[in-house]
């Protein structure tokens, strides 16, 4: 499932119809991951799904970078909460 | 079919005005939203029905339509039929603007699941199923969840399964070391997009049956075995099945009833780490034998005069 295609930023922000900053503000912050390939910028693949998440947050919701990053920080200690509940409801069951 | 207050959904006043909507429609998107919100079906419908009422209400000509014949939706074909009437007769009957009711009848009101964008049948029923104004607005599909049952030796190995979604096969590649209750997701194999957004995806989740005499904690495997009251005493050897078949153990001497033993590296594969595998746990359970002869007897009674 994993996939090592790489999205040229420039595509994605036309698709989308969105600034290019918004991308680099996102890598800034450590919220997305990108590839610098002679001087064009690429979006890795396993990077697009969360990268629309955001780009939905912040054009849909008018939600700030900062309030993307307290968002994506919760979802992911809500993610690591349902990782460990699922282990000790396996270890109640066996 | 039901009437749906769209301007209840919002929690605004039905002379609200375009900037109140907007302002009540961001507040809850930002609540139900799916990505705020992930495999929760309940604020994935919510959302549903806030971005329906907003459709409504921020378009001037629908929340002018809706308001005019909303709560009065089951006449709507009598006012048609006036309407082609009054037109046939020459007369000026105005106020509908193009079109869009019919399709008014009985049934049960319903959302469509989050296909399409997932708007109920009463709004379909008032605006033809049109989109419009919001075709800019794309909206990731619904994901689907699907459960798979695997037993605990099938999730041992990594093995190719097909699966039928929705009528597309679907082939997957179900790694080594799954857990129960574990998700993987297939990325667009969801229900489709709402104008032009991505597909949703597709979560299934591994229900994982224990066939074997293992017990399983993580990537560590658990099992009794019995043994008998010589080997335990005097040593020697006994052979145990593993999840990867048969090995030989020694048992030490005087070995004491629940002593329990670290097969390193005979336990559960790692997911996703190829080579890597959890331990097995193997607890002595001493076995003491039953209907002695008279010997045998002696023979005890004999030893435990010894001892005392």
């Amino acid at each position: 499932m994993e996939n090592d295609e790489l999205i040229p930023a420039e595509d994605f922000c036309m698709y989308h119809n969105i600034e290019y900053s918004f991308i680099s503000s996102l890598e800034d912050s450590g919220l997305i991951r990108v590839t610098a390939v002679e001087q064009h910028t690429f979006i890795p693949a396993d990077e697009l799904q969360k990268l629309e998440k955001f780009v939905r947050l912040h054009y849909d919701l008018d939600i700030n970078l900062e309030g993307i990053e307290t968002i994506n920080h919760l979802l992911e200690k809500i993610d690591e909460m349902n990782r460990q509940i699922l282990q000790l409801k396996n270890k109640v069951i066996s | 079919m039901d009437f749906v207050d769209y301007y209840k959904t919002l929690g605004v006043a039905k002379n609200a005005s375009q900037e109140d909507i907007k302002k009540a429609y961001r507040k809850l998107a930002r609540k139900f939203h799916p990505d705020v919100n992930p495999n929760d079906k309940e604020a994935h419908k919510k959302f549903q029905q806030i971005n329906e009422a907003h459709e409504v209400l921020s378009d001037a000509e629908k929340r002018k339509k809706y308001d005019q014949y909303g709560e009065n939706w089951k006449h709507a074909d009598q006012y048609e039929q006036a309407r082609q009437q009054q037109q046939q007769a020459g007369g000026g009957f105005g106020g509908f603007g193009g079109g869009g009711f019919g399709n008014f009848g009985g049934g049960e009101y319903t959302y469509s699941g989050g296909e399409e964008g997932g708007f109920s049948d009463f709004f379909e029923s008032l605006f033809g199923g049109a989109r419009g104004r919001r075709s800019q607005a794309k909206y990731r599909g619904q994901d689907y969840n699907a459960e798979l049952q695997l037993s605990l030796t099938d999730a041992y190995t990594t093995h190719k399964q097909t699966l039928t979604i929705n009528g597309k096969n679907v082939r997957i590649t179900i790694p080594a070391g799954v857990e129960n209750g574990q998700q993987i997701k297939l990325k667009g194999y969801g229900s489709p997009g709402a104008n032009g957004g991505p597909n949703g995806d597709l979560f299934i989740t591994f229900v994982i049956t224990n066939d074997t005499g293992f017990r399983r904690e993580g990537n560590d495997l658990y099992k009794t075995e019995d043994v008998d009251l010589y080997t335990a005493l005097l040593g020697g050897e006994k052979t145990i099945d593993t999840m990867s078949g048969k090995i030989k153990l020694k048992v030490n001497p005087e070995t004491q009833n629940g002593t329990k033993i670290r097969l390193k590296g005979k336990g559960f594969p790692v997911y996703k780490k190829e080579g890597q595998f959890g331990d097995l746990y193997i607890t002595w359970e001493v076995k003491l034998p039953t209907n002695l002869t008279q010997k045998q007897k002696d023979l005890f009674t004999e030893l435990s005069k010894l001892s005392s």
